[in-house]
Order: C-alpha cells, then structure tokens, then sequence
C-alpha cells in the first residue's frame, strides 16, 4: 500500500508532494522528471478525470519499469482525444487498433515481445469501461485466463462518453444518459445486477487485481508499481469521473471520486491470486446525496422534489459495499 | 519525405495545440492574508515563519528572523502575549488551533541559548531621536529606529528597563533572565539608554538636539477606588505592590490577602500573594466569571494554585483584619447591582488592582497635544498632533498590552523615518482574508495540539519560578507543522500533480513555487479546488 512511517504531521502524505518528505519517498507525480506519458495538448474536457488517471497510471509504470512501457489502447475518449492524426500526446510507444479488442492486442504485444526475448518490456493495455465492461469483456476474459503477462487498465467514468454519454454495463442506477432518459416510473438507468469487472477479475484468480480513484494518488501509484513487480495478468480499475457525462463542475473531479470512495459507492482495495489483501477504509464517512447532489445527471433524483425511495437504494448500496469490504472498522465482515 | 503507405502528415506533437485557448477563467497564484498574520498585533508574518520552522535544523534560525523581522522580543511573546492570533487560527475550525505562541517561546529560547544576534543598524542617516520609557513600546521603537538608521537615545525614569515586563508582569511567568537576554540585544544595536532618567518636559528635551521623540510611558499609577477604612487597614494597590517586590522590597501582606478586581493584574497580585507565604489569596470582583477581563489562561492558573474566586462582591470597608463585602446581583443588562447584603472576609491586606493611569506631565502644555480620558491621542501613523512627536503603549487609546505596545513601537519608528525623510508614510498591501472556507481540509492529517507542561502545583505556591515550560525539539516541530498555511503556497506539489493537462510548471529551485503554462490551462479549476492552503484563484478572462 501507499502508506510509509512518516513522521511529519501537516499533510502528511495525503498531497501529492510535500516538502518535508525526503525525496525518494516523494509521488511520481511530484517530480520534475516525471514522464508526462500524457501530454498537453490534448484536446480532452476541461477537467477531464480520464486524462489525468492515464497519466497518473502510466507515469508510474514508466518509473517502476525506468522507462519500458509500450501501451495498446482502445477506441474511447481516451484515444480520441490523445491522437487526432498527425498530433498524438503519447510519449510512449503506443498503439490503437479497435473499441473491443484491446486486451487482444496487448496479449499479442507481450507475446511477440517475449518471442523476441525482449520480455523487459512490458505491456499496458487500456480502455474505457465501454471497451472493457461491455465490447471488450471476452477479449480480456481470455487475457486473464491464459495468464499473459500485460497490465490492463480500464479507465471508468461510468459510460460511453466519446460517443455521446451513452449506457454502459458500469452506469451506476438511476443515472440519466443520452439513452436512459429521466422520464417514467424509473427514471434514468434502471437498477440491474450491475456489474463488478474487478470481482470478475478475482474470479480468474489472476496476480493482482486492484481498483483505485484519481483523488488518491499515492495509493493509484503503489498499486501500479506493485502490478508491475509482478507478472502475469494483472487489472486495475481506476474511477475517474467525466465532468461532460456527468454534468457536474470541471474543477469537482477530484471532489467527486473522493465521495465516490467516502461514500462506499467504490469500494477501494485490491487483491493477489483471488484474495482481498488490502482494502481502502473510509476516513470521513459521507452521505451519498453528498456525492449525487453535484452531479446534473442525478439532477431529476432532487427535481421537483427529493425521491427519497430511489436515493435510500442508492444508499443501501454503498450500505451493503461498506460491510462486504469492511470499508469502516467494526462495519460488517469485510469478507468479499 | 518518403512517408509509409497511406500516411499523408508528418507525425507531431499536441503540444502544438494550444488548448490555453478555450479557457474562460485562469487559475492565478495569490497570497492571501493568514487570520494569525491578521490577529497578531505586532504583525508578525505567523504563517511565514511557522512554514520555516516546520523544516526544523536551520529552519529554526531562518524562522527566527522571520520573527524578529516584525518583533524583537520573540522569548518574551512565546510567554506573555495573549495570542490573538491563537484565537484567529483556522485550525480552531478543524481540532484546535495551532500552539503558535508555544513555538514562538520554543524559537525565542533556541535564539538566546546559541546567541543569535539581531539584524545590524542600517548606515548613520545623521537623524537623532528620543525615545521616552524603556518599556516594550519604546524599545521596540528604538530597535525599528536603529535599524532606520537613526541614533536613538532612550530615557527611562526608573532603574531598570522594561517597564511593565520587568515591574508587572511576575518573574514566574517571564523570567528575567529572558527578558534581559532580549532587552540586551536591542542595546547591542548602539541605542543610547538613560536610566533613572526621568523626563518632566519633552519640548525641553527635544531641545537638547533630537529631531524626532517618541513617548511610551506607560499607565504606571495604579487605580484607587473609594474604601472606607479603618486606620489600621492595609490596602496597597497591586502595581506599587508588584513593582516593590522587584526592586527589593518584599511587601509584608499578612496570612490572608485579598485582592480587589477582576484583570489579569488581580490575578498576578493573588498569585503573588500565594508566593509570599499567604495561606488565601481571595479575589473579589464585583461581576461573573463570564464578564472577568482576566485571560482564561490566567484564571485557571490561579485556581490551580490555589487562589479563591469571590464572584459578585464590592468591598464596602477595610478594617483590621477583616473586610466587609456587599453582594451584588446582574440586572438585565448584565450591569452589576448592590443588594443590601453584608458579609465579613477575613483578610490582613487588601490589594487594589483596578487598572491603572498614566501620567502625562511631560506633555502639559505642549502645543497640540490631546488628551483625552487619560490617554494621549494619535493618529494612524502614531503622531501626536504635534508634529515630531509620536507616541504610542499604554499610554495611547488601544488594549494594553506588550504585544499591542511593540506593535505601535514598530508602526511609530517606522513613521518616525518617513516623517524625517519627509517621504510618505509605509503603505501595507491590503490582502484578501484567508478564511476557513478557502481552504481544502481534506488533506491536513489529523493532529491534535499539543501542551506544554506546566510546572506542578504545589511547587508554584512557594516559589517564583517559570511555571509554563518550554516545548522540546519534537513537540516544538510537531506544533509548527500542524500550521495549515493558511492562503500561501506551502509546496505540497498538489496544483503539479492535479492538471489534467500538464499545464503548472514546478520550478523547483529552492523556494520557488509553481507557475502555470497558459498555453495550455483549459482553466478547468481542479488546482484551485484541490489547493490545501487557498493559495490559487480564479479569474474571469477577459473575452
Ligand atoms: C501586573 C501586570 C501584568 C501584565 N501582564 C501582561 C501579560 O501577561 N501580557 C501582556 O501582553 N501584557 C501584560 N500587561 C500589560 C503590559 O505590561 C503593558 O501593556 C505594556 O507593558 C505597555 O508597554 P509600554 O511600553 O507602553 O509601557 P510600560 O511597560 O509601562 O513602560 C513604560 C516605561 O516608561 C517609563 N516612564 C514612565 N514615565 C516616564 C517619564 N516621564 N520619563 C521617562 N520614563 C518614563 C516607565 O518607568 C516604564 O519603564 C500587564 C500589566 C501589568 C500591570
Ligand atoms: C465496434 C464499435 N462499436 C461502436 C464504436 C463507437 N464507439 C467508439 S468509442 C465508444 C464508447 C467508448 O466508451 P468507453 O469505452 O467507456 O470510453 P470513454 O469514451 O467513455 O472513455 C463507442 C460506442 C466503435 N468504435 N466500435
Ligand atoms: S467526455 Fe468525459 S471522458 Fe471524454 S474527454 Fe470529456 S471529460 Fe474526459
Ligand atoms: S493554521 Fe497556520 S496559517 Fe492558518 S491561522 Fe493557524 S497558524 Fe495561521
Ligand atoms: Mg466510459
């Protein structure tokens, strides 16, 4: 985990930097050399959590690895906006093939790598959570389940924003989408089954699995520097909210994935072999009208009034995250 | 060029397109006013110094001049100041506020033990000054006037300087080897002082070659309120008590002492008491705890020493032996009334401590002098309405306080400078208040303040040493570092790390801070929202 013995009170190391923690103990983040794998110039939102989670991931797989990432990258907001030909923001070798096949394509890369026996270079495979939730789940069932040594990142804001803030297997409930309109008995996304990709993940008992926010740095950088010690396959899901999508202020991204883990609405931790090992406790617990009242496609829940049914099963479950994880002390087993 | 198959441009950079662009708003870097810089009278830069001190080592010495930039009595504040800028402190909001004024003691004490010097005077201007009372208002004012460039000569009235530091405030709460430590090295400055000097006319004064006085005499003569009493009564009042037992002469009070008033002065006198071998000390007030004007701090070190409180009581008459009280009852409006009711204390001396006056009969007669209620009127830049001639203390329409009295030492040297350059008068920047609600508390860690020790009670009755210790080195660090730095860059390195697009730049070199690439803002906000301290804003474009 991201936690060390550090003595100094102030901020300890909730910031990203803090000048009195002796340099090697400083985030990736916080340096002047660090990558900046995605740079500027790219015509991402205004406040956009996608672009800075890749950033923060693979700024920090390039430190773990000094240097030696290769990435594929499925269709997405996260490709469109990183690479209107000619321009690309990538400084790292980086390639786009389909929306669906990105976990694929990277197996494909380790594999040709490992044939050239230049296995010191490692493969990131990324995607939304469209291409990774929905159209790409097969492709990186087969990943995980053939074990191939590649670091899968799904980046998840919750819907398909490239195309114009469709549904998605990762919408959470209730939530209004170009094609879950608040209207009817059920407004917005109809409450389904949902579906836990990282529980699916630690169902192929692959190495590690993790999921993580943009509002914890530290802790989204130790996981990646622990996936990329190990081999294998090996999956994060990172939170990152979408400004666009979401209809929520561009300066409350960071905000918003705070609640969302404050809430026990994402559940933060990670796993080895099909074990929790770690999980993220909850430091100031929150309500989630907390985290749905910023948000304008959770608007129609407040609208004309408060619909107390739909937010008390909303709550219900982050409730229900809370025990399973064991997200606060003394709250539930925790056991998974 | 030969480009592969289907490829018609040349590959590029995003950096060549300048999102900077779409922005309606930027995000500016700003210094906003910290509450404790705010509070603080002597306006001490409390945050600047606290961010220095938080890197202890040689953090300590640059915080120290931090200090000593706006206030040379850092040891002597860390124990007699009443720390506004404690009760102004963000982190009151969040736990409890910062142990500013026990870091303050800490650093100040660090200072005197490696014999740190001041800044040196600045270069002769040939300008001669007078400065009238060796307490902290007029010391301090020497310092700044040295430092101006000015020869300063000081005349004291009494034997020793410091005024109220050395013949008020008791020796167990500042000791004097301290006070001399601080004193001594404003005189190592080559300020010329006087003592048992005192001056009866200024203008006559002024004639002997100075260009410019200032007049910090104090409030010396302590109060006497009407008590009928018997002529074998012993009532003193509470400064002459004071100011005698430090010139040698212990005052001889008897088993039982009362002590009459409700300040920080009764609660010297009623500890000193204690000290002197009295079995009571009473203190009688004729309000409630609620309406006391005594500091907190003050009365609960009382009580642990063993003083006994007499709320809503007027003393009606001193007799050998024994005093009779009237009790009082608050009317609606809080006003304290007599109700008839008598009740005997038993009690060999009653001291006055009432509040005190000053004495203004080296002004009578100068022209253009007001006084007003007992105390000499001034304008904003410390001058008296006779030109050349500031003032400034207890002797000033303001709280009495050493803190207050080197803060008006300060503004009237400075003053005094611009005045005989016949330049104007210092401005100092207004700055936007650095409220709670501007900063991000999410990423204090949580740190509960820390206490100094105090020296055990029953040791304090009977002797007169320091009863507040001194923070360790630990502590002292743990303390500064729990400082939120409130509306400054702090160099947490979270604006670096939140923008989405790379767009602030770290200088890193050793104090500098961050910049922001507007080439590249979208001025999307995050870096203000997730700043801890406050210390960016944003800012319409103009469209
Ligand atoms: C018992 C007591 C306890 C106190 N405790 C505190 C405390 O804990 N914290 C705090 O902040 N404040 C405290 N105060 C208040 C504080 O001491 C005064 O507000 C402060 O000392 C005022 O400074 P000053 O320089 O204006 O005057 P003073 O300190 O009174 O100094 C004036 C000097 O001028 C000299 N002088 C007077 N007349 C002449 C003359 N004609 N010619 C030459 N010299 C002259 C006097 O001898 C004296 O040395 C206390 C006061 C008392 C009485
Ligand atoms: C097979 C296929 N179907 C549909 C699309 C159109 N398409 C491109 S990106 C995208 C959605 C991307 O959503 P997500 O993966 O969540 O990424 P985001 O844009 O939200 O980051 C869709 C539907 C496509 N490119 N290919
Ligand atoms: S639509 Fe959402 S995910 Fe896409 S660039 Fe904008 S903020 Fe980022
Ligand atoms: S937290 Fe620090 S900067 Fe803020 S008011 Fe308190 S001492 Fe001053
Ligand atoms: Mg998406």
């Amino acid at each position: 985990m991201a936690e060390q013995p550090v003595k100094h009170y102030q901020v300890g190391t909730f910031v990203i930097g803090n000048r009195l923690l002796d340099p090697d103990q400083r985030s990736v983040q916080a340096r002047m050399e660090r990558s900046n794998t995605l740079t500027s110039g790219h015509r991402a939102c205004r406040g956009c959590g996608e672009a800075l989670g890749a950033r923060y991931a693979l700024d920090a797989a390039m430190r773990a690895t000094g240097g030696s990432v290769i990435a594929a990258n499925a269709t997405g907001c996260l490709e469109v906006f990183s690479t209107p030909f000619p321009e690309s923001s990538w400084q790292l070798p980086w390639i786009h093939s389909l929306f669906g096949n990105a976990p694929a394509v990277a197996a494909g890369m380790a594999a040709a790598m490992k044939a050239k026996g230049r296995e010191e270079v490692r493969v990131v495979g990324q995607a939304g959570d469209g291409g990774t939730v929905d159209i790409g789940l097969a492709c990186l069932s087969g990943m995980f389940e053939r074990n191939d040594d590649v670091l899968f990142i799904c980046y998840d804001n919750e819907g398909y924003m490239n195309t114009g803030v469709q549904r998605s297997g990762a919408t959470p409930p209730a939530a209004r989408t170009a094609n879950t309109k608040p209207v009817g008995s059920e407004p917005g996304n109809a409450f389904g089954q949902g579906k836990s990709v990282p529980l699916i993940a630690m169902a192929h008992e692959i190495p590690y699995v993790a999921t993580a926010t943009v509002a914890e740095l530290r802790d989204l950088e130790a996981k990646v520097e622990r996936a990329m010690e190990l081999r294998g396959a090996r999956y994060i899901h990172a939170f990152v909210p979408c400004p666009l999508g979401w209809g929520s202020a561009s300066e409350d991204t960071i905000k918003l994935a705070r609640l969302a883990k404050e809430t026990g609405l994402f559940p933060v931790f990670a796993a080895e072999g099909g074990e929790v090992t770690a999980v993220s406790k909850i430091r100031r617990r929150t309500p989630v009208v907390e985290y749905l009242r910023p948000q304008r496609r959770f608007a129609h829940l407040f609208r004309p009034e408060e619909n107390r049914e739909v937010i008390d099963r909303i709550q219900a479950g982050a409730d229900r995250n809370i025990a399973r994880f064991g997200l606060i002390d003394g709250e539930g087993s925790g056991d998974v | 060029m030969e480009r592969p198959f289907a490829i018609t441009l040349e590959v590029g950079s995003s950096l060549a397109n300048k999102t900077g662009t779409w922005r309606t708003e930027r995000a500016v870097y700003i210094d906003r006013m910290p509450p404790c810089n705010d509070a603080c009278p002597a306006r001490e830069d409390v945050q600047r110094w606290l961010y220095e001190a938080e890197e202890g080592g040689a953090g300590y010495e640059r915080a120290w001049r931090r200090i000593v930039a706006d206030n040379p009595f850092p040891a002597v504040m860390g124990r007699v100041c009443y720390h506004p800028c404690e009760t102004a402190c963000n982190r009151g909001e969040l736990d409890q506020a910062v142990g500013i004024n026990s870091v303050e003691r800490f650093l100040g004490d660090v200072a005197i033990e490696h014999g740190w010097e001041l800044p040196a005077a600045a270069a002769d201007t040939g300008k001669r000054v007078l400065v009238v009372g060796a307490g902290p208002s007029g010391l301090a004012a020497a310092y700044f006037l040295r430092r101006h460039g000015h020869a300063v000569t000081i005349r004291e009235a009494g034997p020793m300087s410091g005024g109220m530091m050395r013949f008020g405030i008791p020796r167990y709460r500042l000791p004097r080897e301290v006070l001399e430590a601080e004193v001594a090295r404003i005189l190592d400055l080559g300020v010329e002082l006087e003592l048992d000097r005192k001056v009866t006319d200024v203008e006559a004064a002024m004639g002997e070659g100075f260009d410019a006085a200032f007049l910090a005499v104090g409030a010396q003569i302590g109060k006497r309120a009407y008590v009928p009493a018997g002529t074998a009564a012993h009532v003193i009042d509470a400064v002459s008590m004071l100011r005698g037992l430090e010139a040698g002469d212990e005052p001889l009070l008897g088993r039982r002492v009362a002590v009459y008033g409700g300040g920080d002065t009764a609660m010297d006198a009623a500890r000193t008491a204690k000290r002197l071998g009295a079995a009571d000390a009473v203190v009688v007030y004729r309000r409630t705890r609620e309406q006391m004007p005594a500091h907190d701090v003050e009365l609960e070190e009382a009580e642990e020493e063993g003083v006994m409180m007499r709320w809503l009581s007027t003393v009606r008459r001193a007799d050998e032996g024994r005093l009779v009280l009237e009790r009082m009852e608050l009317d609606e409006t809080g006003f304290p009334q007599p109700t008839g009711e008598l009740e005997e204390l038993e009690a060999d001396a009653l001291v006055l401590a009432l509040g005190q006056e000053c004495d203004l009969s080296l002004v009578e007669g100068v022209a253009g002098i007001e006084v007003d209620d007992g105390v000499v009127g001034v304008g904003p830049n410390m001058m008296t309405g006779h030109a050349g001639i500031f003032a400034g203390g207890d002797m000033v329409p303001a709280e009495r306080s050493v803190t207050v009295a080197i803060g008006h030492g300060r503004r009237a040297a400075d003053n005094v400078d611009a005045w005989l350059r016949g330049a104007a008068a210092p401005a100092t920047p207004e700055r936007e208040l650095a409220g709670f609600e501007t900063l991000n508390t999410w990423y204090y860690a949580d740190a509960p303040r820390t206490r100094r020790p105090r020296l055990d009670a029953v040791r304090r009755q009977s002797n007169f040493e320091e009863v507040v210790q001194g923070h360790d080195a630990s502590t002292a660090l743990f303390e500064a570092r729990r400082c939120l730095s409130c509306g400054n860059c702090f160099s947490c390195d979270n604006c670096y790390g939140v923008c989405p697009d790379n767009a602030v730049v770290k200088l890193g070199r050793p104090g500098e801070r961050y910049e922001i690439d507007y080439d590249y803002c979208k001025g999307c906000g995050i870096c203000v929202a997730e700043c801890p301290s406050g210390a960016i804003q944003m800012v319409p474009e103009e469209i």
